[in-house]
């Protein structure tokens, strides 16, 4: 049997954090009672027109210099005319055939181009369940109508459903640390379509894609575009063919279902702005942009890496969280020259988010806001914890009380090991009397060990341990019966 | 020309209703309107920029800074249906 | 003391200075006048000088210019609490919470408004007969049209029922009405004007002008209605220099303007009459100094195909926010859905010719046709901009009859869009042009009235104006009979006109 293959685009629209909407001076608030943010302008009203908001195209550049993209010289709106009441004109000003940016790319995916437009508004549907299907009416609010959107759309490089949604996160952090947009997949500040299509593996053009709509999570987007992908495959193998249209997912059911069957035809009628003339990009707005651009996510992991010898895998978890990474940095420099920049890659990435996550876990925020720097402990606190396990003067259980402590109430780790006795039993001379009764306690162990069996070891560090309340270091021990027994 | 069929699918793009009776005059007015327009037709047009506006290049673009909105009231005085603050249609899959 | 309606507007502005006149009994002097109406002008009238304010709170301080004067304003400007319905069904009742700049830099000098003026529906149309109020009479003979859209605007001024009034010209929808009934018509340079708040038909064409009694107050109009970029609108242009440059024309001669006549469009179409009154103008001009030279517009003849494919593309877009959503009208559609919702409120609320644009638009736009249509449209355009382009280097001014004919019997052209679409084929050429343009009173034909139509480059309505003023008082144009025929002497013999040829 052909095996196939997916191949899959993203298209993301991201809600741009201005304070007002595209086209008009009605400031974005979410949440507030509907219809409390609206204007003549944005209610489509007769005789309003439009006028671009310059901070929404500022944001579009600067999504376009972190791609590394073309960026347009000169902005031009075209209309794209359909009936929807969430549209109060009845069409939606977009961009078509002169992008903002045209190409780039962010990490192992192409960018076809990423163009601005004005959002539509909110549809409540009232009825019977609440959902889309079975209502009789609805009601439609334009508070979020005409909030500035940036619709990134990348090449059709991406070939599964996991890839899809670790890229989207990528593009998530890095968004988010451009300061572009709140990213927020349940307010919908960051909603995701895909387009996905099959082939025999081998094969290069592509076949029929489907759409589909509006995933508004990670999880839902790898289930959807699984879905979707076995839906045609099954269809292919039966000999039919996929059918070009728009599709819903359903997540809750796991079914994919057609939409606007009742729309009727395909037409959106592109045509330029007549109330919107080109006009060039404003020289200041785009060196505004391209110095707003910070150190994004994959340049930081490359630096963390090479310039500080991270694991791959530290470097991309710190740099792509950026609290994680400011903090790391932060730390870095509070423990000065000879601070071990691995092993505080690691109790950060480890030990203490997981200690704050744990702490804050009834909060929905989500696993990527933590922020250490809103903690007790203290970057100087975590460098002296580091410096002092590094050293061997605590073992790392109680390098891990010790943080606990911190997390808890804060102050210094030196105090903490001091209150608490958890300095490890230095040096041999105080260790060795211990391992000489634990190894004369248990002659069977000493036998097993004799014969070059090193597996029976932990009982004598279990021994060791108990009889220093877990003060010793486990290597020490280890060395100890080596030289004890000759071994 | 413009048969009955195309009347019909441009009407669906316009959301316009057209009655039986009213298909085949509007299928005759579009195609002898169409008929007398097709002039520039024979116009050599190669390589010529299409004219979109005549006043390219003029327009500022607007700060990001808020006006006042509209009270909830006066957006919603003039709306045939409002109702639970806002502006009521059919539901668009009922 | 005169009598107020005999007063232009500069004369009444002033009479209200010097105290000679008081601002509530020129209003009601109007006010009475226009309630007595019989050429269906009006879709509004305000009850009061307070109701005309529309909107404002404070009466117009006595020092500004147009302090006092009444506006005739044309239905598809947004006036605060106002009706305002572009003479459509489908808006009928609707009353805008906001005000169009336009109108309110009127107000802001000191105008009032009258009332609301009838037009064709959502400016569309050329007689005045598409519009869901009724078809406009002319005020010279009221078995004939007054022209379109801006046709009640125009016959408002005729008939003496304003002192002036604000229309609104896509494609000659301020100069052609403004001919047919013996009055000026200025459309000013695309953007000098804002559009914001003006019901929108063609986007890239839309223009307000004033329609007045004579170049003068054309040019008193103009220069408030005009003035620095409005931020609310990106296609008005920023005309702060140029606006306080508009003077009061006062120039006698046209020595070493040069006036080009475009041979195209005086070909078959331009009835007799016309072309008569027209020369005979031109004669005159010459007599006052100017140069008259054959032009060639090559394009010009194409401009009729080019404009009736762009604006009815842009205005099949410009309506779809007619949805029955948000304002307006909703059909009543019993247990229909959202498709019902759309299709029937459109088909109750738009009259014929409307639903006709928005097809010839949407079908221009469609995929497959938009090259063919569209795009061809927009490329014609440019050859006709460049053809005025060159043209202005050897010329000042292109004069050209405003209309092929003078007005025509009520119902003549309605069931035939393509003789109706004909009589703007003078006009359209400016419009896509861009330029301004103005229409002055020029002579009669058959008893009604003729109009010269002048046009310059963008931005010349200053040269445009003095010209027009020049010829305006050589040609001694008498438009008294229309407002004799006028309601408030209804019996008044028809007076014959001082024929200028
Ligand atoms: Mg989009
Ligand atoms: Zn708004």
């Amino acid at each position: 049997m052909t095996a196939y293959e997916p191949v899959i685009g993203l298209e993301i629209h991201v809600q741009l954090a201005t304070r007002t909407k595209m086209f008009c001076g009605c400031e974005l608030v979410f949440g507030d009672p509907p219809n409390t943010h609206t204007c003549p302008v944005c209610l489509g009203m007769p005789g309003t027109l439009p006028v671009v908001n310059a901070e929404a195209i500022r944001l579009g550049l600067m999504i376009g210099a972190a791609f590394g993209g073309e960026l347009a010289q000169r902005l031009v709106f075209h209309r794209k005319s359909y009936f929807y009441p969430d549209l109060p004109k009845g069409y939606q000003i977009s961009q078509f055939d002169e992008p903002l940016v045209s190409g780039g790319r962010l990490g192992d995916v192409g960018l076809e181009r990423v163009h601005v437009e004005e959002d539509a508004a909110k549809l409540t549907h009232a009825g019977a369940t609440g959902r889309i299907g079975g209502s009789t009416s609805s009601v439609v609010d334009y508070n979020r109508g005409g909030t500035p959107l940036a619709e990134i759309v990348t090449l059709p490089e991406i070939r599964s459903a996991e890839q899809a949604s670790s890229w989207l996160r990528l593009l998530r952090e890095t968004l988010r640390q451009l300061g572009v947009s709140d990213v927020n997949m349940e307010e919908g500040s960051l909603r995701c379509d895909a387009n996905i299509s099959i082939r025999p593996v081998g094969e290069t053009t592509l076949g029929t894609k489907t759409e589909l709509k509006n995933m508004n999570s990670f999880r839902f987007i790898e289930q959807g575009i699984n879905a979707e992908v076995a839906r045609q495959t099954a269809l292919v193998q039966a000999g039919e063919r996929v059918q070009q249209e728009t599709l819903h997912f359903d997540p809750r059911t796991g079914s994919i279902t057609s939409l606007r069957s009742k729309e009727g035809s395909h037409d959106y009628r592109y045509f330029p702005e007549p109330d919107m003339p080109p006009v060039a990009v404003p020289d200041e707005l785009l060196q505004s942009a391209l110095s707003s651009v910070p150190e994004l996510p994959l340049e930081r992991a490359e630096r963390f890496r090479t310039e500080l010898g991270l694991h791959e895998e530290s470097a991309r978890l710190l740099a792509f969280r950026r609290a994680l990474g400011d903090y790391f940095e932060e730390t870095l420099q509070a423990g000065g020259a000879g601070t071990d920049k691995q092993q505080v890659a690691n109790w950060i990435g480890n030990d203490l988010v997981r200690r704050l996550e744990a702490q804050r876990k009834d909060d929905e925020a989500g696993e990527t806001d933590t922020d250490p720097a809103q903690s007790k402990v203290t970057p100087a606190a975590l460098a002296e914890l580091v410096a002092l396990v590094v050293a061997k003067k605590i073992n790392r259980k109680a390098g891990e009380q010790v943080l606990d402590v911190l997390v808890a109430e804060g102050g210094r780790p030196q105090a903490v090991v001091e209150a608490k006795g958890l300095a490890a039993v230095g040096g041999a001379d105080e260790l060795r009397p211990v391992v000489q009764a634990a190894l004369d306690a248990n002659p069977d162990v000493v036998e097993k060990l004799r014969t070059g069996n090193m597996k029976p070891i932990g009982a004598i560090v279990g021994a060791v341990m108990k009889e220093t309340k877990g003060r010793a270091d486990g290597g020490e021990v280890t060395r100890i019966t080596r030289e004890i027994l000759g071994l | 020309m413009i048969d009955r069929d195309t009347v019909l699918h441009v009407a669906t793009l316009s959301r316009l209703e057209l009655r039986d009776d009213e298909i085949e005059p509007m299928a005759r007015e579009l195609s002898a309107v169409l008929g007398h327009l097709e002039t520039i037709g024979e116009l050599d047009l190669d390589g010529v920029e299409p004219t979109t506006t005549v006043v390219e290049d003029r327009s500022p673009l607007r700060a990001d800074e808020p006006h006042r909105s509209l009270p909830r009231e006066v957006a919603l005085r003039e709306a045939p249906d409002a109702s639970d603050d806002g502006f009521r249609v059919p539901s668009p899959q009922a | 003391m005169t009598d107020p309606i005999s007063l232009s507007v500069v004369e009444a502005a002033s009479a209200l200075r010097r105290g000679d006149l008081s601002q509530d009994e020129l209003f009601t002097a109007y006010r009475d006048r226009a309630a007595a109406d019989d050429t269906n002008s009006f879709t509004w009238l305000a009850d009061d000088l307070q109701a005309g304010l529309g909107g404002r709170d404070a009466a117009p301080g006595t020092d500004r210019p147009l302090a006092g004067v009444p506006l005739a304003v044309k239905d598809l400007f947004c006036v605060t609490g106002v009706p305002t319905a572009s003479a459509s069904n489908l808006l009928r009742g609707y009353r805008p919470p906001y005000t169009a700049t336009a109108i309110d830099r009127l107000q802001h000098e000191g105008a009032t408004i009258l009332g609301k003026t009838n037009q064709d529906e959502f400016a569309m149309g050329s007689s005045n007969e598409n519009s869901a109020f009724g078809p406009v009479l002319n005020p010279w003979d009221r078995t004939k049209v007054p022209g379109g859209s801006s046709g009640g605007s125009a016959a408002a001024v005729a008939a003496g029922l304003a002192p002036a009034a604000i229309g609104t010209d896509t494609g000659g929808s301020v100069r052609q009405p403004a001919a047919l009934c013996g009055v000026v018509g200025l459309k000013p340079t695309y953007g000098t004007v804002s559009r914001y708040g003006m019901i929108a038909f063609a986007s890239s064409l839309d223009q307000a002008g004033p329609i007045t009694r004579n170049v003068a107050d054309a040019a008193v109009l103009f220069r408030a209605m005009t003035g620095p970029a409005d931020r609310n609108d990106m296609t008005s242009i920023g005309w702060a220099g140029q606006a306080a440059g508009i003077e009061v024309p006062s120039a006698e001669r046209l020595d070493g303007v040069r006036i080009g006549v475009p041979t195209e469009l005086l070909g078959e179409g331009v009835e007799p009459g016309v072309r008569a009154s027209f020369d005979a103008a031109l004669a005159r001009a010459e007599e006052l100094g100017a140069t008259v030279v054959p032009i060639d517009l090559p394009h010009a003849r194409h401009a009729l195909s080019a404009y009736y494919l762009l604006a009815p593309a842009e205005a099949s877009s410009n309506l779809a926010r007619f949805d029955g959503v948000r304002y307006g009208n909703r059909a009543d559609i019993g247990d229909g859905g959202l498709v019902e919702l759309y299709t029937r409120t459109r088909h109750d609320g738009f009259g014929p010719e409307v639903k006709r644009r928005i097809m010839l638009g949407t079908y221009a736009l469609s995929s497959g046709f938009y090259d063919a249509y569209y795009r061809r449209a927009q490329q014609t355009r440019t050859k006709i901009v460049e053809d005025f382009a060159a043209a202005h280097r050897d010329v000042d001014l292109i004069a050209t009859p405003t209309s092929p004919t003078v007005a025509w019997g009520l119902g003549e052209r309605t069931d035939d869009p393509v003789a109706m679409y004909q009589a703007d084929v003078t006009t359209l050429p400016q419009s896509l042009a861009g330029v301004p343009a103005i229409s002055i009173p020029c002579g009669l034909s058959d008893g009604l009235p003729v109009g010269l139509q002048l046009s310059g480059a963008a931005f010349s309505e200053q040269r445009i104006l003095d010209a027009a003023h020049a010829l305006e008082q050589v040609l001694g144009f008498d438009a008294s009979p229309a407002r004799r025929r006028g309601p408030a002497a209804p019996d008044a013999p028809a007076a014959t006109g001082k024929d200028a040829a």
